[in-house]
């Protein structure tokens, strides 16, 4: 049933009039910045490429991409404003849809129903920005029942100097439908500043089960502010894993999971190494609602250089039988880094609900890479051995490649030395 | 093997080794008894280089070797080795990980060494983490058995562990001191007993008593400890002869 154009526009209208008015305002938490800054309309080319070349292939796989699309279900690849790939492998078709988020809204009317319905279009200057600007952004939706067992990946790259871009993106996983997402953010190298608005809602129907993981590949100037609300059905579950391993400039972002349906599960898992004078707020937001629902939100953070690094958790319950943990774990490798944790808990009107956090702040010991040491490995080896268990330890759901992006990280922080 | 010339060292600003000197050929295992805070587990420590400790003077000299200065991993691939008394905790690193670096880095399989020492249920926990007495000492030697040192240092091998288990850690130091044919013996160690009950498993060649952060005595290690658990360290402090047996 199409609807009524006119219907469509008026809310559009709402929203572009309630973003005009948050134009202003500022983030909850992190730095401030005027987006305004890097708003250059003229430069949103549309240039119809077919594929990537070798270089840009590569910048793609950093951030667990693969060009080649080995062992993926459907691939989304934007650059800049351009979308250049939206394809969905033969086996899986029927099962999964990917596209633009310009072409989904065109072919579903009831998309509307979906847009900006877990973040509010008025929560700050941020999101305001992208209703205003926004160019592009994937839709992915997994069918009904779909098993989908090869991941589906998308990747939003810049290579544009002081560019931006701005994307709303929806994923909507099914009743009874299982899926995984990679999802990369990266720049080219040459390219120093610039600024990335990226806005996800994620609808998980009920019984259906996703596993997203948002892979940042920054460069050292880029401000960065990603909006995230899911909403969960009964019996839905959720694991976001968030890793970012390559300096920033200004990083703030505090995905939200609405645990509606009874029994829905979500899981955070943060992992996350500050670099040079990358300054970053980072965390998570678990409201349980629904009866026997259950969270978990992990981050292990390692601040370096004269990196900043606050890791927030919020845990909100509001039903008696909710239980969910916080724990935010922080490394300190060097004497200029800083770092803080907030764990938050919340209950509302449900005395018996269980939610309780640990956090935890320190160096690594030097008892324990003397203690390596002992056994012939250097200082160097030592480090990175404690720093890649660090990082892993307790987060469970990892995809296979990530942790091999984890040990090099780990690897490249002991080189250093401390 | 292993040869320390009036080794004097400092912990905390405080002088806890008072020129000490002793000799260890290759082959021979030596045994150090003394009483609490006598600066034991400091010699052993000192010998392996860890960093809480300052050398004041004297000597370390291993395999023709002086070590004094240099760094825990370079003497660790020298070979040296030391099983702690009381290991840190590194949750982050579980015992599987640091086998797999210790067996490629020494070329030895280390699965079969795991089973031996009873060590398969700990494999994916983090090192001494919520280990027990018997647990840490079994998880231990079994790193070191990867390792293979020529010279073993060992504090206290048997504390908190059972009489079970005792035997395991027992069997493990023998295997690890290649105590089989006297004539194969190449491998020393120094081992810190308070019990004796390790010499069940060991042919001790030495026997020394610290006290005060001195060697006050040495001679047979059996017979040495006959005297110490009949007339206890005081016995050893009041022996006038004690000197040289």
């Amino acid at each position: 049933m199409r609807r009524v154009q006119a219907e469509i526009k008026k809310v559009q209208e709402r929203l572009k009039e309630a973003a005009w008015e948050a134009r202003e305002k500022p983030g909850r938490y992190g730095d401030d910045f005027d987006p305004a800054a890097f708003i250059n309309v003229h430069s949103d080319r549309n240039e119809s490429q077919s594929e990537l070349s070798a270089k840009l292939q590569e910048v793609a796989l950093l951030s667990g991409f693969d060009p080649k699309e080995r062992q993926r279900s459907a691939s989304y690849l934007q650059k800049d404003a351009d979308v250049l790939y939206e394809k969905v492998a033969g086996l899986y078709d029927g099962q999964v849809e990917i596209m633009s988020i310009e072409r989904a809204l065109e072919k579903y009317d009831w998309l509307w129903d979906y847009w900006w319905k877990t973040v509010a279009v008025d929560a700050d200057k941020f999101t305001a920005y992208t209703e205003l600007y926004q160019k592009g952004g994937y839709f992915i939706r997994v069918l009904p029942g779909a098993k989908v067992e090869l991941p589906i990946q998308s990747c939003l790259m810049m290579s544009e100097q002081e560019g931006s871009q701005r994307v709303h993106n929806i994923v909507i996983a099914e009743e009874g439908s299982s899926a995984e997402i990679i999802s990369g953010c990266t720049t080219v190298p040459q390219v120093e500043t610039g600024m990335h608005l990226g806005v996800t809602e994620f609808y998980i129907k009920k019984g259906a089960h996703l596993s997203f993981t948002m892979i940042h590949n920054w460069a050292e100037n880029f401000y960065v502010r990603p909006r995230t609300g899911a909403l969960l059905e009964e019996d839905a579950s959720f694991i976001n894993n968030y890793i970012l391993l390559k300096p920033v400039k200004s990083l703030q972002s505090n995905p939200r999971a609405i645990l509606k349906g009874r029994r829905s599960r979500a899981r955070f898992n943060s992992i996350i190494h500050g670099r040079a004078g990358s300054v970053l707020d980072l965390g998570s937001v678990l409201e349980l609602i629904g009866e026997e629902t259950r969270g978990e939100a992990v981050s292990r953070a390692a601040a370096d250089d004269q990196a900043q690094v606050l890791m927030r958790g919020k845990l909100l319950a509001a039903s008696n039988s909710a239980q969910a943990r916080l724990e935010c774990k922080g490394m300190l490798l060097s004497e200029e880094a800083r770092m803080q944790a907030i764990p938050e808990l919340e209950v509302i009107k449900a005395p018996r609900a269980d939610l309780n956090h640990e956090a935890a702040v320190g160096p690594i010991s030097r008892e324990a890479i003397e203690y390596l040491m002992t056994r012939g490995l250097t200082e160097e080896e030592a480090t990175s051995l404690i720093i890649q268990g660090f990082m892993k330890v307790g987060i469970t759901g990892l995809p296979g490649i990530l942790e091999k992006m984890v040990d090099e990280m780990a690897k490249s922080i002991s080189k250093g030395g401390l | 093997m292993l040869t320390v010339e009036k080794l004097s060292v400092k912990a905390g600003g405080q002088l806890i080794l008072d020129e000490v000197s002793l000799t260890i050929p290759a082959g021979e295992t030596h045994i150090l008894m003394g009483p609490n805070g006598s600066g034991k587990s400091t010699l052993l420590r000192a010998i392996m280089g860890l960093g809480d400790l300052e050398v004041v003077s004297g000597r370390i000299i291993f395999q023709d070797r002086d070590v004094t200065k240099l760094p825990i991993d370079e003497r660790a691939r020298l070979g040296i080795g030391l099983a702690m008394q009381h290991s840190p905790v590194l949750p982050e690193v579980t015992l599987e990980g640091l086998a797999q670096v210790l067996g490629d880095r020494y070329g030895n399989d280390w699965r079969p060494l795991a089973t031996a020492l009873n060590c398969d249920y700990l494999l994916e926990r983090g090192l001494n983490d919520r280990f027990s007495g018997g647990e840490s000492k079994r998880a231990e030697l079994f790193q070191l058995l990867i390792q293979r040192p020529q010279l073993l240092l060992v504090d206290e091998p048997e504390s908190g562990v059972d009489l079970v288990n005792i035997a395991v850690v027992g069997k493990a130091l023998h295997q690890l001191l290649k105590q089989g044919k006297i004539k194969d013996r190449e491998h020393s160690g120094l081992i810190i007993t308070h019990t004796g009950h390790i010499l069940d498993y060991l042919n001790a060649d030495q026997g020394y008593v610290m006290i005060n952060g001195k060697l006050v005595c040495e001679g047979n290690p059996r017979d040495l400890f006959e005297e110490i658990s009949k007339h206890g360290f005081e016995g050893c402090v009041a022996c006038a002869e004690c000197k040289r047996r």
